[in-house]
């Protein structure tokens, strides 16, 4: 019942997906056709909400579907006349739908019923078996409905073929196997059959327990294996959609994934080494399952009765209450498919587990990384998506791999920088935490060079991801420094070792981006990216309790306060607020414990913050810019032809507030022929601010709230 | 002591603690592992010095019928992650699974199958002995025979396929592992590429292991061709000989460079001066020579091509990752290295 809701909810998504997509492109074309004729009678058809009208499309097959299955549910009916048409209409649906999306299990039922039945003669039969394909599953008791027909001599010989060998190919996506086992003896029974005989026995192979095995059987088997017969291939009329419903079930999924266990090994395997597909299929242990089928045995595995089989583990209260006698998979590199198993390897002691996954990823990178490969781009996709995997396993445990640490040590030397970029970026952003200077020279020290030489948008994309390493690490050290105590961490680090691990990443993100505006000459794009990494630097203190400061690099700090973007320094007015924040709750503790901690400040970091709050104090406030704070030489300005200017700097006329203050003014006075700029003073000031606040500069309010006493207003 | 994975009654606080402690208890192995990586990386990839293989004292234990068809074969060279759970007490019940699982892929397609009379059988069987250091795991042998239908004839069949792993001075990989894995990083396979694929798979589904072939890089291949000449010789049983490809299209030009294995031998006593070792510099040095020797006489700097393939009396080897062992008293001295090779692989 669970996944039929599933298959509903997964279609409802895609609907509500395809209606907005959708309905952004039919927008734009109902705006062309309104400005070309703007006629009524065409506004009145945009009316039509394109969003209906898709939903609509996707309804009316959905309804179509809906009435070809009622229509062979209620069988033939009497008048011939248009019974033809009808019918081939009906069919035609089925197939189409089956074939693009594959059947829920409902519809499967009902049609498996009717093929059966016999209702329609034997070729629709036959055309209706063919496209029972599953959109994700098929529910045991259709197959038992539908063998239960077989017993009543409605459906031709060739019918009955038909539905062996389709039971064989969809026997993966039957949810269970239970009852079905149960008509083993049904089965058995029908060897008889010549024509049907090779199909039953690839059936009784899929199917076979160690308790299904009788003496009589192997004895008739024994006479079988004389005539030497051999299983047809099954699966080439379904290959290509079973190939689709495959995917469909691998999907990732938000939930516990339907595990697709059972005798799975059917799949024909590719001779290529580790070829089938990147990943292994989860497997109980499968010796395990080999000894039960050949009826030997491994002490090892005879010992472990009470173990709790994969098979059965479907939602996370199962996995709480069995987590201590759960079954591992056979191969760990399964579990990065499956999030309820992430769960377990999250919070398990043993270290073989953890071991077992570092082997295996460390290898299957190494071997699948399409870069070691000499023009070998071929896998370029199927290595991209195993890296996205990985990538979501990791986003899931909130914790990198130490396997993928190594892959990026290994493979960034030989990395083109294009292949694979925003993988591997997000890779670097999950590395676990550790000493940055023993990082630095194998892999920030590359991933610098490909920094400096690569496009403005590579480098914003490597400051994205190194925001996010930060925050990891910060996570990270939050939640150690609580539990100090307890554990002594392999790293032997002290909580002021890592403390200057996190300060040696923001300097080296300091450095690049210092860099990085003089060699794309102040872009205001890039500086965004910088400004967001600095803005998870100002509040260390505050939002990770880590006794922690580190401030922008002087060469940042100019360039956002003297950019032209008002949301530019919107950000730095903000950044510097939270700097503030955090310098004063750091002193206040100080004070506090009265003791000198290890972590006190030097006053150097508050002298340093200090200049910088002067120096934009005199920028936006008081006109006295470079005097005091950062100091400029006025011969310097001099030179630059500024120095008269230098002292009406403020936030009238700022280069990035300038035409605030000239909407300010033409909308207070619109009757002023001129616009007087030097008139904001006063009173004319405070109403000046509030209209900026008024335009979103909520950065520079909290700011000058905080920073500057209103009583000295110029 | 806290046991707050099987109480979900605790806090979500108590068990986020607990669970980045059970992470480090978890990760100090793998912390180790990652530390050696690092170094690896950071510095040269191998020492810059290693020992002129010795004839070992452990291997007089091994069976000299062994050892003799172990030589003057060509193995393709594989390395092979930890084995998990892997019992040297099963090795008669991983047999009859292994030709099960052979039998099984084989007969893919065939209605019935009938209980033990496959036409194949496989043997595993320890080779004693094959190891550099008591704490070097046995080394084993995996063996497909064909066996005969007629009961007649002599019941133990043709070889079809031969395996064998094994590590050899591996100390650097058994530190890191715990006792549930047993380490043989080196995996060498004679037979149909089809046959080590299906054994493979059979290996990576039951112990949880990886299989990389394992190729072995010029610079390697240079170490090899000077260590395997300073090894002392009763007599020689080959020319030593050297193989260079050229890259040009349409077809890649081969160089062959054969030299009297005494003139080698000489050759390599003159650059050496550290007595039991070779060095970097004296590999270098070594090569330096005989491309300086082939310049001189055909004006071509072999130094701008790729060494492929090094032959001589002690081993051949090639740069896709194939072996051939000649000589019977160096046999641990050559996989020694190859243990070396395969387990900076895995690391």
């Amino acid at each position: 019942m669970s996944s039929q809701k599933r298959v509903k909810n997964s279609r409802a998504q895609k609907k509500s997906s395809q209606g907005s997509n959708s309905y952004q492109t039919n927008l734009s074309a109902w705006r062309v056709k309104e400005d070309l004729n703007d006629s009524k009678s065409v506004s009145k058809h945009g009316q039509n909400n394109p969003v209906e009208y898709y939903e609509h499309a996707d309804d009316k097959a959905e309804d179509a579907l809906q009435i070809a299955v009622r229509y062979f549910e209620k069988g033939p009916t009497k008048t011939s006349r248009s019974k033809d048409k009808t019918l081939e209409k009906h069919l035609k649906t089925v197939e189409n739908v089956a074939w693009k999306n594959g059947l829920a299990p409902e519809g499967i039922d009902i049609l498996l019923n009717v093929a059966l039945s016999g209702k329609f003669g034997s070729a629709v039969s036959t055309r209706i078996l063919k496209c029972m394909i599953p959109a994700t599953l098929i529910s045991e008791d259709s197959v038992v409905k539908a063998v239960s027909w077989l017993c009543v001599g409605k459906c031709s010989g060739s019918t009955k073929v038909l539905f062996y060998r389709w039971l064989v190919a969809m026997f993966d996506f039957i949810d269970h196997k239970d009852q079905i086992n149960l008509l083993y003896g049904f089965f058995f029974a029908s060897l008889q059959d010549d024509a049907l005989c090779p199909y039953v026995c690839h059936l009784l192979y899929l199917l076979t327990k160690k308790e299904n095995v009788k003496p009589f059987r192997v004895r008739k088997l024994l006479d079988l294996q004389a005539k030497m017969i051999y299983f047809k291939n099954s699966e080439n009329l379904w290959k290509t959609a079973l190939l689709a419903v495959r995917q469909r079930n691998q999907r990732p999924s938000p939930e516990p994934l339907k595990l697709m266990l059972g005798p799975a090994n059917v799949r024909p395997v590719k001779r290529k080494w580790n070829s089938h597909s990147v990943i292994p299929v989860l497997n109980s242990s499968s010796c395990n399952k080999e000894c039960g089928k050949k009826g030997m045995s491994l002490s090892d595995y005879l010992s472990s009765n009470g173990s709790f089989p994969l098979e059965q583990l479907k939602s996370f209260p199962q996995l709480l209450q069995n987590i201590h006698c759960l079954e591992l998979p056979s191969q760990m590199g399964s579990v990065l498919n499956n999030s309820l198993l992430l769960h377990y390897i999250n919070c398990v002691r043993d270290e073989s587990v953890l071991l077992r996954l570092y082997h295996w990823l460390s290898q299957t990178l190494q071997e699948e990384c399409i870069w070691y490969k000499v023009n070998n781009y071929e896998h370029g996709k199927e290595f991209t998506s195993f890296l996205d995997t990985i990538i979501r396993a990791e986003c899931f445990l909130q914790e990198g791999f130490y396997s993928c640490e190594a892959f990026l040590y290994r493979s960034l030397p030989l990395w083109d920088g294009l292949c694979c970029r925003s993988q591997f970026l997000q890779l670097v952003s999950w590395i676990p935490f550790s000493s940055f200077s023993e990082v630095k020279p194998l892999l920030f020290d590359h991933l610098a060079q490909f920094f400096f030489t690569s496009t403005i948008y590579f480098k914003c994309s490597v400051l994205q991801s190194l925001k996010e390493l930060l925050q990891n690490w910060l996570l990270w050290l939050s939640a150690d420094i609580h539990m100090k105590p307890v554990m002594n961490s392999p790293l032997e680090t002290t909580l002021s070792g890592s403390l200057n691990s996190v300060s040696e990443l923001i300097d080296y993100v300091g450095w690049l981006s210092t860099t990085a505006m003089r060699l794309e000459s102040n872009s205001t794009f890039l500086l965004h990216f910088i400004l967001d990494f600095y803005e998870k630097v100002c509040d260390i203190y505050i939002n990770y309790n880590l006794p922690l400061v580190v401030l922008f690099p002087p060469g940042i700090f100019c360039s956002a306060l003297l950019s032209l973007d008002s949301s530019i320094l919107n950000q730095l007015c903000y950044i510097m607020h939270r700097y503030r924040i955090n310098l004063t709750a750091a002193k206040k503790n100080e004070l506090v414990q009265k003791t000198k901690s290890e972590f006190s400040f030097s006053s150097k970091t508050y002298q340093e913050f200090n200049h910088y709050l002067t120096t934009m104090v005199g920028c936006l406030w008081t006109s006295r810019p470079f005097q005091k704070g950062l100091y400029i030489d006025p011969e310097v300005l001099e030179k630059a032809g500024v120095a008269e200017y230098k002292n009406s700097l403020n936030l009238v006329h700022h280069p990035a507030l300038l035409s605030y203050a000239v909407s300010f003014l033409l909308q207070e006075w619109p009757e002023e022929r001129t616009v007087n700029m030097s008139s904001i003073r006063g009173k004319k000031w405070n109403w000046y601010l509030d209209y900026l606040f008024s335009e979103g500069l909520q950065g520079l309010k909290l700011f000058i709230r905080s920073s500057i006493h209103r009583s000295s207003v110029p | 002591t806290m046991d707050s994975c099987d109480t979900p009654e605790s806090t979500p606080r108590q068990s986020a603690s607990s669970r980045l402690k059970d992470y480090f208890i978890g990760a100090a192995p793998l912390q180790k592992r990652l530390e050696s990586v690092r170094r690896q990386t950071s510095f040269v990839p191998t020492p810059p010095r290693r020992k002129i293989p010795q004839c070992s004292q452990l291997q007089e234990d091994v069976d000299p019928q062994k050892v003799a068809f172990l030589l003057h074969k060509q193995w393709t060279l594989y390395s092979l992650t930890p084995l998990y759970k892997f019992s040297y007490t099963n090795l008669k019940e991983y047999s009859k699974l292994l030709s099960a699982f052979i039998a099984a892929e084989k007969q893919k397609g065939r209605a019935v199958e009938v209980g033990e009379d496959f036409d194949i059988k496989v043997i595993f069987s320890a080779l004693l002995g094959m190891k550099g250091t008591q704490r070097d795991p046995e080394a084993f042998l995996v063996q497909i025979l064909s066996k005969s239908q007629l009961p007649s004839e002599n019941r133990e069949g043709k070889v079809l396929w031969t395996g064998w792993f094994c590590c050899i001075f591996g100390d650097s990989l058994l530190e890191t592992v715990s006792e549930d894995f047993t380490c043989l990083p080196l995996f060498l396979a004679n037979g149909a590429e089809t046959n080590t694929a299906l054994i493979g798979t059979w290996f990576q589904k039951t112990f949880d292991c990886y299989f990389s072939p394992l190729a072995i890089n010029a610079y390697n291949l240079s170490w090899m061709a000077a260590m395997w000449t300073a090894c002392k010789m009763d007599h020689y049983m080959a020319t030593t000989e050297f193989l260079w490809s050229v890259p040009c299209s349409p077809q890649s030009l081969d160089i062959s460079y054969a030299v009297h294995p005494e003139d080698a031998k000489a050759l390599w006593d003159s650059v050496h001066t550290t007595p039991g070792e070779v060095t970097q510099e004296e590999v270098d040095l070594f090569m330096d020579c005989l491309y300086s020797h082939f310049h001189r006489h055909f004006k071509i700097h072999l130094s701008a091509t790729r060494l492929v393939r090094v032959s001589t009396s002690v081993a051949s080897a090639h740069t896709d990752g194939k072996i051939k062992i000649l000589c019977h008293k160096y046999l641990i001295g050559v996989l020694a290295y190859l243990t070396e090779l395969a387990i900076f692989q895995i690391e």
